[in-house]
This record gives C-alpha cells, structure tokens and sequence, in this order.
C-alpha cells in the first residue's frame, strides 16, 4: 500500500496546501490592509474641489459624523528625469509643515519627511523609487505650476492611500510613469498660490455616521468652491482595485481546494474499499475473538486519519510557503509596508477536519460493510466477481475484440461506479490545467482587444484642463504626428433606479479611426449621435441595457444632471466607462468645442523629440504610450500568473498521478491471479500490460475530453466570479492550452503506468496458482 | 509398451529429461531444499502420475518442468532443449506453443466465458483447436456461454483442462487437478484428462497427494522430502470410474 498511500498523500499535500495558501494569503493580506489603514489613518472620505478658503475646513468638521479632518493642496505635475526620456506625471501632495499627516500617514521606509523650511524637497512613494532606482539625495526636474524646479528627495515613503497605484486614467499600474510626491504644504501652497487655502480633504466618520449623509451635506458645502463630489473609501482608487484583488482570491481559495477535497475522497474511498476486501478474513477473526463493530470501524478509521495526517503535515507546510510566496508577488504590486502573515488556528483546524471528514465519508461505505459482516461469512473467501457480455459487445462489436480486450471492457462495465469516478478524477486534473492555461490565453485575448483591435494610438495626450478643440491644431503639427483625433473626458455618476457608479465619460471623435467600440463580436459599432455606450460590466453594475434611460450627474463645471438613453453596451475588458459622441457630450456639458485631450498616431522615430515637446507644453498634462500599457499589463500579470500555473500544473500532476496511479495499483491487486494466471497459459509481460494498463488507457482517453469539457465549466466559472472593475477575463482558451493538459495528463498517466508495469514484470507467477480466489 | 526409468526404447521419445535437479527456496533467513538431485524421464503419451505428502517437491518439479520456475542446479530437457539455460522470453514462449497447465484451483478469467476462456489460448497459439470442440472433448457443450461464476468447480475445472489442450500441447502438466473437488466430481475431470491422453495422445503429468489416483497412470512417480524415491509402472491401468477415494 506504500505507493498508493504515497498517490494519496501527494492529492491530500496539495489540497491542504492550496487551501492554507490562499486562506492565508487571503487573510494576511486582509489583516496587513486593515492593519496599515488602521494605525496609518486611513480616511473614509475623500473631497476634491477647485479652491476653498482654509476657514471651509471648520464647517466641514461640522458636519455630523465627521471625526478628524485634514485639509490639502494637491496638483498633477509632469516630472524630468535624466535618462529617462518618456513623459512622467506625478501626483504631488501636501503634508502639514508641522510633520505628519493627520490622516493618510506615511511610513517612512528611508530617509525623513521634507523640511517644511525648504521649498525643494520631497517625499516620493516606494514603486517609483524602486522603478527609477532612486534613493534620498538624488534629484529630478518638475514642472510646478508651469515652472521648472529641482527637487531633492529626502525620503522614500508608503501611504494607505497609494497601495495599488495607478495613474487615473490608465488600465494597470505604470511605476516608472506615474508616481506620488509629498511636499511640503507651505512649500506647495506657495507654488500653486493656495496660501490659505486648500483644493483637497480628507476625512474619517464616525462609526455610526451614516455616509450617504454626511457625503451629501459635504458636497452641498463644497459646490460653491468647485466640488468634483465626495467620494467614500470604497470609490478610491487604490482602495477599490486592492478589494476587486482580493475578492478574487477569495474566490480562488474556494474553487481550488474543493476539487482537491472530492478527489481525495474518491481515493481514501477506492483504496480503503480495496485494503477492507483483502482483509475480510482477518476482520472476521477480530470478530469472532469477541471486537466488536466500534473497534473495529474505530481501527480503520486510525487508519484512514493516519493516512490523512502524513497530507495534512506536508500541506500545512507547503500551503505555509506557497502563502508566503503568493503573498511576497502581491506585495510586489501592493504597498503595503510589511506583510503579517497570519494563518489562524481555525484554517488549520478547519483543513484538518474537512480533510479528515472528506476521508472518512469517502471510506465510510467501507467501513460499513467491513462491520457489518458476520464473522462467519466474512472467513469464507468472496464469491467469484459476477460478470455480463457487455452492453459494447452486444452492438456486434464483440465479434471483432480480442479476448484480451474483452477482458478490459468487461472490466470496465463491471464497475461503472468506480470506473466513472476515476474518469472524473483525471478529468477533474486535466480540467485544473485548462484553467491555468485559460488565464494565459485570456489575457493575451484581452490585450488583443483592448490594444489592437480597439486603442489603435500610439500616444494619449492629456490636457491638464478642457481646453478649446482648437489646441488639436498646435498637437497636428509637431513633427512626426501623423494622424490626431480629440477626446472629451468628463467624471461623472451613473444612476439607474438605485444603482449608481462613478466613473468617466469619454467623449469620442464619431468617426475614429483610433478609437473602436466593439460589440460582443468584436465587430466595430459606430457611435451613434446621441446617447451614451456602456461598457458591457458597467451595464451589469447598473442593471441597465439598450434603450434603458440613464441619469448622469456631471461632477465638474456646471455639473449638469441629465437624462441620457443607453444605446448600446460594448465589450471591453480593462475598465468600466461610459462612451458618447464628442459632440454629444459637449451639449450635454453645454460647453462649447471642449476637448481634453488627443489620440495620436505618431512616427517612432519622432517620440524622443514629440515627449521633449510635451514636457514643454503647459497646457499637456500627461502622456501615456500604448505600448507601455500593453506592457505593464503584461508584467503586472505575468508574475502572479506565472505562480498561478506553476501551482496549479503542480496540482493536476498530483491528481492524474494520484488517481491513475491508484486505480492502477487497486487493478493491479485485484487482477494479479488473473494475469499470473495468463503469464503461465504463455502471455508475454507486454500482453497483460495490455490488459492492466489498456484498461487505464481507455479511462484515461474518454477522460480527457470530459476533462476539457469540465475545463471549459470551470473556466467560464472562474471568468463570472473574477470579473472586477479593473478587468473581465474573456472565456477564451486557446488549443494549445487543451494540447498541454491532455499532455500532462498523459504523461502522469504513463509515469504511473510505468510504475505498475514495472510491478508486473515481477509476478510470481507460482505463487499465485496456490492460491485460491 | 512403456518404457521403464533409465530405459532407452526406440518406440517412444523422451519430451522432458531431468537429472540431478535441486531447488533452494531462501525463505528469509531459512533455507528450504524443495528438491535435492531428482532424475526423470518422461516419454510421449504416457500419463504419470507424481505422488508425494504436501512438501515432497513435487509442485517444484513440475514448475519447473513448466517454465513456471528455475532450477537451482541441475539440468532439465524438453525434447533436447536445455530449459535450465531458457530466458524469461523463451520460457514464455515454451509455455505458450508446448506446455497445457491445469491447476488445483481453476485459475479461470472470471470475466470471459468458458468459450472465451479457451479462446484466451486458442488465440495465441499456433496449432489450435476451435475452442468448442476443446470443450466438447470435456463435456461442456452446453456450457459454452456460462461465466466461471455460473459453473460448478468440476465444470470450471473441465473448462480450464479445455483451455490446456486447446493449443494441442505436447505436454499436459496438473497441479492437484482434483486437489478442490469432491470424488464424484474429480472423477469427472480425471476422465476428460484419461480421454485426452487417450485419444490426443498427450503426454500429461499429473501431481496429487491423493495415492488413489496412482492406479489410473501409466507410471507412478513417488516423491518425498525432494527426492524421487520409486518409480512404479502399472501393469494394469484403471479407468478414473474404477477409482475411489
């Protein structure tokens, strides 16, 4: 049985491992979260407004369920950096002159705060630091409020607020092309002449505040000042991509684990059955010595939780250093300043006891009949295996099988429980290939989407405010621009009946030749003159669909409210967004030919020289390169996802391994008199190879497209409960992916063939003629 | 007319010579000399019959002689051919083209019928019978569909002697052929393996404890503690129905 408990254990190692693992990284991440929120003072709202008196700060304190409160200047700054010639934006924030932050504090990984004395010094957030090798004491170029200036960091910082950075208007976080820079307030004020002012608050409630409230009264105070709107935690960026993050392993931790459970159930079970049968006898003899059906089910049940317990030791152990692991990636992207790994008491005991309690029901038929048998009968040998011409044969086909091969469907039908639960098992394993696969061919599909087939710029160019669509003109004629088209981008909350979302309406030139909206055919729609598209997600958010009426609340100039039919939803995987008309929109905003900004084609000879210029221009306020957008949602991918197949390859192994292994060791017992018995008639050890491992063959080859059918389940499965609003997972698996599992498959399959054959080249044959049945 | 041990007659062949043959079994730390240095002849057509008490070496000898297992020293022959110096491949296919097995406890496939249990054999071998006339010759026409579960132990002994001879073996070798069956039913099967070496003329070799069955040999054989002790040729041969036990 050492083989076979061995199969066991590998199954029992990984689904305790990866059921510790994404517990725990699920609950590390969580605690570490809550913790740095906790004693950084991470606030529960969010102000962004024009300009408002610092006496405001007072009757926004107020407000009831307000508890601390902290005003800021904040900007949006393009930066210089000596080699570095791409365009880089930073978000630059004040913090009090009197040292740290009331809320939104910073831990300070190296070096100190800026001086509040010196208007030259600042604080920069950790990615960016990392991304140009930048440590305190070194310098770069900023363009503050149209000036250039030197600055020198003087520390090197993490903030609750900056987690999971993104620049706004991106599809995945960019380290090397957007940062956060802490200034001074006197300092900043001074470059942006908010002395006694500030455009940025932010907040923390009460805990029995109601926000809906406090978010209205807020906004009510700050309209006349230029208010954007409050916003809560949960609609801040960093905030919502880390929750989207972690829902999705949450997800994952269920899904997984409950596969590896079935199957090591379904192992404990086929095993148990088989190890119970060869010992009749020797349970009849416990009997009739005076056991009774407690001992001796109590005896086999040490048994199986001894087996159990081998699985659960490696599994805790490895489901420890995969979280570990898993959670060193995700603090790769993530910001957090340490991580708490914690695995609680009730993980481990909750993996114990379903591990245990799986097993046991797995064996629990076994255990059962082992009992239940009166000791007499259980001495006598069993009857001979009934056996049926089977249901193949009888469609004629018989006539042309060889007995050999009569012997396989034979044995085959005569246990379709069994043999039906085997396919399962490798199905099941070659089904967890596919998905990790899946996640490689979607992304690849997303990025096709998104970056080929619908961004065709090579540059977005944003303007720092709405500007007149004539600023296009100055953009068309820099050297190496080819083509320019205009966009509008306005923030703004979607409502429909009790629902609502914040986000960005994007207005679009109606006949781009840049920018395509897709329908779910990947077919370019054309912007229709009015109303307003929807990204397929946001609809499902909003519960709205084509001709469904829309109330859009502006957040900026005049924040107009109005009603706006949905025309259409489209696909698209990174973002959720509203599309109109560029001229639609400017009605809607009643603001003349306003845009926000240019796609651009440009000539790449032409980009050192075109980011030069933008730098310059007062009026560009950033720039983002598509490539790089297709790149960084590569690399911020790719690690995860690199880990993610690494396991669960890992995974599969172990189940087509575990599974085709057992069923070939339980074969191998149950028929080695039978083919003994053929050696001697004059079979050759490759023909009863045949029939043992042909038997496993034929299951191991109807289970595999049952394993990409099942594959297919899971995916879409896994595509529906990963959905966030960052990205959708397209239900898109690729042949090659199919290709690898049943090649993996096939190979654990033959690797536990092998095994066994090795065993049947060592039958004693004399052995087993002694023996009766 | 039968030759006698050590005899040459020119009448018959010798199919299996055996000299000075020993078996060393290493049981752990013990060591069991199943045989030590037995000598034999046998010739084609005759039924033997080996006697000998439960460790006497008679299985030994005729795994031996079946390529079922090696000899620790000694030389053993099928018609010329050193079978102590045979590899595994080549002993698989003496087995397989020569030699017809029957055993104490069947050793039928369970999942093929009595048919099929004959085609099993019939299928690999060169000169085979049809599988129903192996079976007719035992008495099992109106057996041919039945799964060994669905046949009493003297009918699926019946089968498994059909299966040995459906290959027209040479040779016939039964370990305790009545060794799980009543009398009434083990002379049912020593009557298939009389006709069969009656009417086939195969030369068949017998193992039993039971000294009643000697009487229906051509020669006794009588083996104890690993050695062949006396050679006993009967002048008057029984019919199996004239034996009791």
């Amino acid at each position: 049985m050492k083989g076979q408990v061995f199969a066991i254990t590998l199954v029992v190692i990984s689904g305790v491992a990866t059921f510790i693992m994404f517990i725990s990284t699920v609950d590390s991440l969580s605690l570490t979260r809550d913790t740095f929120y906790r004693e950084y003072r991470f606030a529960d709202v969010f102000i962004n407004l024009k300009r408002a008196p610092e006496s405001l700060k007072d009757k926004l304190k107020d407000v009831p369920g307000v508890n601390q409160i902290e005003t800021r200047v904040s900007a949006y700054v393009k930066l210089a950096i000596s080699g570095f010639p791409e365009p880089v934006n930073a978000a630059i924030i004040s913090i009090p002159d009197d040292g740290k932050p009331l809320l939104n504090r910073l831990y300070i990984r190296k070096g100190r705060l800026a001086d509040p004395t010196k208007d030259n010094e600042v604080v920069i957030n950790e990615n960016f630091a990392q991304a140009h090798g930048f440590n305190p004491g070194d310098r770069f170029a900023v363009i503050i409020n149209g000036k250039w200036k030197t600055l020198t960091i003087t520390g090197i910082a993490l903030s609750p607020e900056f987690v999971l950075l993104m620049k706004p208007e991106a599809m995945s976080p960019d380290f090397k092309r957007y940062g956060v820079l802490w200034m001074s307030r006197k300092a900043l004020s001074k470059a942006y002449d908010m002395d006694g002012a500030f455009n940025n608050v932010v907040l923390t409630l009460y805990p029995d505040a109601k926000l809906s409230d406090v978010l209205a009264q807020l906004d009510t105070i700050v309209e006349q000042y230029g208010g954007f709107g409050a916003y809560a935690r949960k609609d801040q960026i960093s905030h919502r991509l880390l929750s989207g993050e972690f829902q999705q392993l949450q997800r994952s931790s269920e899904i997984f684990p409950t596969i590896f459970i079935f199957v090591a159930a379904f192992l404990l079970n086929v095993v148990m059955s088989r190890t119970i049968n060869t010992q009749r006898e020797q349970i009849a003899a416990l009997k009739a010595f005076g056991y009774n059906n407690i001992d001796i089910g109590f005896h086999y049940a040490k048994l199986v939780v001894l087996i159990i317990s081998a699985g659960l030791v490696g599994g805790i152990a490895a489901g420890i250093w995969f979280g570990k692991m898993l959670g060193g990636i995700y603090m790769e992207v993530y910001r957090f300043p340490f991580l708490i790994y914690t695995l609680h008491p009730k993980v481990i005991i909750a993996a114990v006891l379903i591990s245990i309690a799986s097993a046991l029901v797995g064996t629990f038929h076994s255990l059962w009949r082992a009992a239940k048998q009166p000791p007499a009968e259980a001495m006598r040998p069993e009857p001979p295996a009934q056996y049926r011409v089977t249901l193949i044969e009888k469609t004629g086909i018989g006539r042309w099988l060889t007995q050999p091969s009569r012997i396989i469907a034979r044995n085959i039908e005569r246990k379709p429980i069994r043999t039906f639960l085997s396919i399962i098992g490798i199905a099941v394993a070659c089904a967890t290939m596919i998905s990790s696969g899946f996640f490689k061919d979607s992304i690849a599909f997303m990025v096709n989407v998104q970056f080929v087939l619908s961004q065709k710029e090579d540059m977005t160019v944003a303007f720092a405010e709405s500007t007149s669509r004539r600023a296009i003109y100055e953009l068309k004629e820099l050297p190496g621009v080819h083509h320019a088209e205009t966009f509008r981008t306005v923030p703004a909350k979607l409502k429909f009946g009790h629902r609502s979302y914040k986000t960005r309406i994007n207005g679009i030139e109606p006949d781009s030749r840049l920018h395509l909206l897709l329908d779910t055919n990947l077919q370019a729609i054309s912007l229709p003159p009015s109303g307003i598209v929807l990204t397929d997600h946001l609809g499902k958010i909003l519960g709205v669909k084509a001709g469904d009426m829309l109330t859009v609340e502006v957040l900026e100039g005049s924040k107009p409210i109005r009603q706006v039919p949905v025309v259409a939803l489209v696909t698209l995987y990174l973002g959720v967004m509203g599309y109109m008309d560029l001229t639609a929109l400017n009605r809607l905003m009643r603001e003349g030919d306003a845009i926000s900004g240019a796609y651009l084609v440009t000539d790449p000879m032409y980009s050192e020289k075109l980011y030069q210029s933008f730098i310059k221009m007062p009026r560009v306020s950033g720039t983002v390169l598509r490539r790089n957008e297709v790149r960084n949602f590569h690399d911020v991918q790719a690690k995860g996802m690199l880990f993610f197949t690494f396991i669960a390859t890992l995974m599969a192994c172990s189940i087509a391994f575990g599974v085709v292994y057992n069923s070939a060791r339980i074969a191998l017992s149950e028929r080695s008199r039978e083919l003994s018995s053929l050696r001697v008639l004059g079979y050759t050890r490759g023909e009863i190879s045949y029939i043992l491992l042909g038997e496993l063959g034929l299951i191991t080859l109807i289970a595999i497209p049952l394993g990409f059918f099942i594959g297919y389940w899971l995916c879409a499965y896994i595509a529906q409960a990963l959905a966030s609003d960052l990205f959708r997972v397209p239900l898109v698996i690729e042949t090659k992916t199919y290709s690898l599992a049943a090649a993996v498959v096939l190979a654990s399959a033959l690797a536990s063939g092998l095994i066994v054959r090795h065993k049947l080249d060592h039958l004693d044959l004399v052995e087993v003629l002694k023996t009766r049945e | 007319m039968i030759a006698k041990e050590g005899q040459a007659n020119d009448s018959v062949e010798v199919v299996f010579q055996v000299r000075d043959l020993t078996k060393i079994y290493e049981m752990g730390e013990v060591e069991v000399h199943a045989l030590r240095g037995a000598n034999l002849e046998l010739y084609s057509g005759e039924l033997v019959v080996l006697l000998g008490p439960s460790g006497s070496g008679k299985s030994t000898l005729l795994n031996i002689l079946g390529g079922l297992d090696t000899a620790t020293s000694g030389y053993v022959s099928y018609r010329g051919k050193n079978l102590t110096k045979a590899n595994e491949q080549e002993l698989t296919e003496y087995r397989r083209f020569h030699v017809g097995f029957v055993f104490q406890f069947y050793n039928l496939i369970p999942s093929l019928t009595a048919r099929e249990n004959v085609a099993v054999v019939t299928e690999i071998a060169s000169n085979p019978m049809v599988p129903e006339d192996a079976l007719a010759l035992v008495g099992l026409t109106d057996r041919l569909d039945h799964f060994p579960a669905q046949l009493s132990g003297g009918e699926q002994q019946r089968v498994a002697i059909a299966r040995a001879i459906s290959k027209n073996p040479e040779v016939l070798l039964c370990d305790e052929p009545t060794g799980a069956l009543d009398s009434k039913t083990g002379i049912v099967v020593l009557e298939a393996l009389e006709r069969i070496n009656r009417e086939l003329g195969t030369a068949t070799a017998i193992i039993t404890h039971n000294a009643d069955i000697a009487g229906m040999a051509d020669r006794v054989v009588h083996l104890s503690n690993g050695r062949i002790t006396e050679v006993k040729v009967n002048t008057v041969k029984k019919s199996p129905c004239e034996l009791q036990w």
